[in-house]
C-alpha cells in the first residue's frame, strides 16, 4: 500500500524552451504520477506531450523547475536515474541489421545487466512477445508489428520501475496491439508504473487508469478517467478530448 | 568491460553484415594500389625501355641530320617511326591525332648546312680568342642562325614528361653541335679532317652519372613504383574509412537507437571507444592486406615486389595512422547532421588533405604558401613516416619525428570530438 502512494514522477514548476526559440513549451508546469499507475498523457499535436516525455527521460535539459523520478532529480544524476526507467520511443530504437536476440544482448549490457540475466530475460521476453521463432533473424526483415514488439522488449529488459511509452502501438495490426497491451498490463500488475502517450484513444481507455490532458504547454485536466468523464459529462475519452481541447486543428 | 565488449560485438556484427561497405573498405585500397602502381610502373618502363612513340621526319640530307637521328636513337627513350621527308607538317600532325605517336621531330632541310656554319663561326671566335686566325675567318656570320627543330607533341603529354623528352633531345642536339665545332677547330688548326678514332674519343667519352638512393639501412636498392605507391594509397584508403565510419555514427544519431542509448545508464563514450577499436582493427587489416598483396601478388602481376621494411616500425606507424583516420571519421560523424553531409565533407576533405599532404604532388614540389597547410594534414605525416620506412629504409626511431606530429593531430581531433559530443549533450 505504501508503494502506491510514492510519486513515480514529480514535476514541479517546470519551464522549457527549445534553443533558439522564443516561445516556451512549458512555463511553471507541475504534475505528479503515483507509482503503480497506468498514466496516459494526451493532447493535440504540438501540445508538448513528446517534449514533456523527453524532459522526464532526460533527453532534453529543462531550464527551470524540477523533475524527480522516484525521488531522484533527473538533472542532477541523470545516468544513475536512468537505471530506474525504461523508454519505448515512437521511432524504432534499435539496430535493424541485428536480430532481436542481438539487440537485447547489446541494450541489456548498456542497461547494466550481466550476461546470464540478459540471456534469461531475452528468452523470457521473446517468448512472451511471440518473437522466439525469429530470435536470430535480422529485424529489418520484420513486419511493423514485430518491430514494435522488439522495441518494447528492449525497453523493459532491465525490469524498470517506470516505463515511458511514446505511441507504442502506432501502425500495428490488431494481434500485435493486443499482445503489446496485454503485456503492458501484466508489467503494471507486477509493479511497473506506465506513462503512456498515444492518439489511439480507445486503446488508452482500455489501458490507462489515470489521464492528463495537455494543451498549449499546460495541464488542462488530470484525474482518473472515470472522474473526468463524470466532471465533464462525457462517456468516452474522445468526447472528453474534444470537449476540453476544442475542434480546431493545432498543427496547421 | 562487459559493456565495451558487447558494444564491440555489436559494431563488428553491423560492419560484417554491410557487404557493400566491406567491399568498399577492402577492395578500394587494393584497386588503388594495383592500378596506380601499374600505371606509374608503366611510365617508368616507358622511359626506360624505348617506348615513347615518336615520328621522326628528317628533311636534311646532310651528315648532321643523320648524326642527330643517331643521337636520338641512342637516347634510348623512344620507339622511332621514320616519316618520309616530303610529308607535310599537317600530315604528321594528322598521324599524331590518330595516336600513331605522342611526339614528332622534324629536322629542317638546311640543318647540316646551318650547323656547319654555326660551328665554323664558334671555332673562328674561339681561335680569335686564342690569338690565332682561322681559314674561315671571312665567313659570313649574318646568316648562321639555325632554324629550330620542330617538336610536335600530343596535348595528352604532360609537361613534366615533355620536359624530360626535351632534355633528351637537347642532349642529342648538343652532341651533334659539339662534334661539328670540334671538327671545325681541328680542321682550322691542322688543315686536315679529324681522324675517326679521335672523334670517337672526344665525343664518346662522356662522364657517367652514378645514381644512388640515400638509404638509412645502407641498401642500394632503387625504390620502385610499389615502394612509392603502396604505402601512399594505403594511407588514402585508411582515411577513406570516413565514408563508412562517419556514416555509421550519423546513422546511429539519426535512427532511434541513439535516443535509446541516451536514456540508458551507460556513457556514450563507450560507444565511441568501441568504434575506435573496431575500426582501428579494420584499418590495420586494410594495411596488412594491401602490403601482403604488394609482397606476394604484385610480382606475379608483373609489378615490382614491395619490400617490407622494419616490422616494428611499420606496425607502430600503421596503428597510429589508423587511429588518426578513425578519430577523424568519428569527428566528421559527430558534427555532420546528415549522412550526405558526412559523406560529402568526409570524402572532399580527405582528397584535399591528400593533395596538400603530398599524396598527389610530392611534398618538396609544394608551393611555399602550402608548406604550412601541408604540415596540418595528417596524411602528410602518415606518408612521411611510411616513406621514412619504405623508401629510406629507416627504423622506428628514424620516423619518431613524423609520428609525434601525427599523434598531436590525433589528440586535437579527439579533443574536438569530445567538445562536439559535450555540446550536443551526448556525454
Amino acid at each position: 500500500m505504501e508503494r502506491m502512494t510514492t510519486a513515480a514522477v514529480r514535476i514541479e514548476n517546470l519551464s522549457f524552451t527549445y534553443p533558439r526559440q522564443t516561445r516556451a513549451c512549458f512555463t511553471h508546469l507541475s504534475l505528479e504520477i503515483t507509482e503503480g499507475e497506468r498514466f496516459g498523457l494526451f493532447g493535440p499535436n504540438g501540445a508538448g506531450k513528446t517534449t514533456l516525455m523527453n524532459c522526464m527521460t532526460g533527453l532534453l535539459n529543462y531550464q527551470q523547475g524540477s523533475i524527480r523520478l522516484l525521488g531522484n532529480e533527473i538533472a542532477h544524476h541523470k545516468k544513475s536515474v536512468n537505471r530506474l526507467f525504461g523508454f519505448v520511443p515512437q521511432d524504432f530504437s534499435f539496430y535493424q541489421e541485428l536480430s532481436p536476440a542481438e539487440n537485447l544482448a547489446f541494450f541489456g549490457a548498456w542497461a547494466g545487466l550481466n550476461k546470464s540475466t540478459i540471456k534469461r530475460k531475452t528468452d523470457e521476453l521473446l517468448d512472451i512477445l511471440g518473437l522466439a521463432d525469429v530470435r536470430d533473424r535480422k529485424v529489418q526483415e520484420f513486419s511493423g508489428g514485430m518491430k514494435r514488439r522488439v522495441n518494447l522488449a528492449i525497453g523493459v529488459i532491465h525490469e524498470p520501475r517506470i516505463l515511458f511509452l511514446d505511441e507504442p502501438t502506432v501502425g500495428v495490426d490488431v494481434h500485435s496491439r493486443h499482445a503489446i497491451i496485454t503485456y503492458l498490463k501484466q508489467l503494471n500488475e507486477n509493479g511497473t508504473t506506465l506513462i503512456y502517450t498515444s492518439h489511439q484513444l480507445s486503446e488508452a481507455e482500455d489501458l490507462c487508469n489515470k489521464v492528463a490532458l495537455i494543451d498549449d504547454g499546460k495541464i488542462i485536466a488530470h484525474n482518473t478517467l472515470e472522474q473526468l468523464m463524470i466532471d465533464h459529462e462525457e462517456d468516452g475519452l474522445e468526447g472528453l478530448f474534444i470537449n476540453l481541447t476544442g475542434r480546431s486543428f493545432r498543427d496547421s | 568491460m562487459f559493456k565495451l565488449w558487447s558494444t564491440i560485438l555489436k559494431d563488428i556484427r553491423i560492419l560484417t553484415r554491410d557487404k557493400l561497405g566491406l567491399i568498399f573498405m577492402f577492395v578500394m585500397p587494393i584497386v588503388l594500389a594495383v592500378v596506380i602502381t601499374a600505371v606509374q610502373n608503366s611510365t617508368f618502363e616507358m622511359l626506360n625501355t624505348n617506348t615513347v612513340p615518336m615520328l621522326l621526319c628528317n628533311r636534311d640530307t646532310g651528315e648532321a641530320g643523320k648524326q642527330l637521328e643517331t643521337a636520338i636513337h641512342k637516347a634510348g627513350m623512344f620507339r622511332i617511326q621514320n616519316v618520309n621527308a616530303n610529308e607535310p607538317d599537317s600530315l604528321i600532325a594528322g598521324r599524331m591525332h590518330a595516336k600513331d605517336a605522342v611526339i614528332a621531330i622534324i629536322i629542317p632541310s638546311d640543318f647540316t648546312e646551318k650547323v656547319k656554319l654555326k660551328s665554323n663561326e664558334i671555332a673562328r671566335k674561339a681561335l680569335k680568342n686564342f690569338g690565332m686566325q682561322s681559314d674561315s675567318s671571312k665567313s659570313d656570320s649574318s646568316n648562321t642562325s639555325i632554324q629550330p627543330i620542330s617538336m610536335l607533341y600530343h596535348p595528352v603529354l604532360q609537361e613534366t614528361f615533355r620536359k624530360s623528352i626535351q632534355g633528351a633531345l637537347k642532349s642529342a642536339l648538343q652532341v651533334v653541335q659539339n662534334k661539328e665545332v670540334l671538327k671545325s677547330l681541328y680542321f682550322n688548326l691542322n688543315e686536315k679532317a679529324m681522324p675517326d678514332s679521335l672523334e670517337k674519343e672526344l665525343i664518346g667519352e662522356q662522364v657517367a652519372i652514378n645514381e644512388m638512393p640515400v638509404s638509412r639501412s645502407g641498401s642500394r636498392n632503387i625504390p620502385n613504383a610499389s615502394q612509392h605507391n603502396v604505402p601512399a594509397w594505403t594511407v588514402f584508403a585508411m582515411f577513406f574509412i570516413v565514408i563508412s565510419l562517419g556514416g555509421s555514427v550519423v546513422r546511429e544519431k539519426l535512427n532511434g537507437s541513439f535516443v535509446r542509448l541516451k536514456t540508458l545508464p551507460t556513457n556514450y563514450l563507450v560507444s565511441v571507444l568501441s568504434k575506435q577499436l573496431t575500426y582501428l582493427f579494420v584499418t590495420v587489416t586494410q594495411a596488412a592486406v594491401v602490403f601482403s598483396l604488394g609482397i606476394w601478388l604484385f610480382p606475379s602481376m608483373g609489378l615490382p615486389r614491395l619490400n617490407l621494411p622494419d616490422l616494428p616500425g611499420v606496425t607502430v606507424v600503421t596503428l597510429i595512422c589508423g587511429w588518426c583516420a578513425v578519430s577523424y571519421a568519428i569527428m566528421i560523424g559527430v558534427f555532420a547532421k546528415t549522412q550526405e553531409q558526412s559523406n560529402g565533407i568526409g570524402a572532399v576533405s580527405i582528397v584535399l588533405m591528400a593533395a596538400v599532404g603530398g599524396l598527389l604532388v610530392p611534398s618538396f614540389a609544394m608551393p611555399e604558401s602550402f608548406q604550412f597547410v601541408m604540415k596540418l594534414s595528417p596524411l602528410h605525416w602518415c606518408l612521411e613516416a611510411y616513406y621514412g620506412l619504405f623508401l629510406e629504409g629507416g627504423k622506428l626511431k628514424d620516423v619518431v619525428l613524423n609520428i609525434l606530429p601525427l599523434l598531436g593531430i590525433t589528440l586535437v581531433i579527439q579533443a574536438i570530438t569530445l567538445i562536439g559530443l559535450k555540446r550536443k549533450n551526448l556525454i
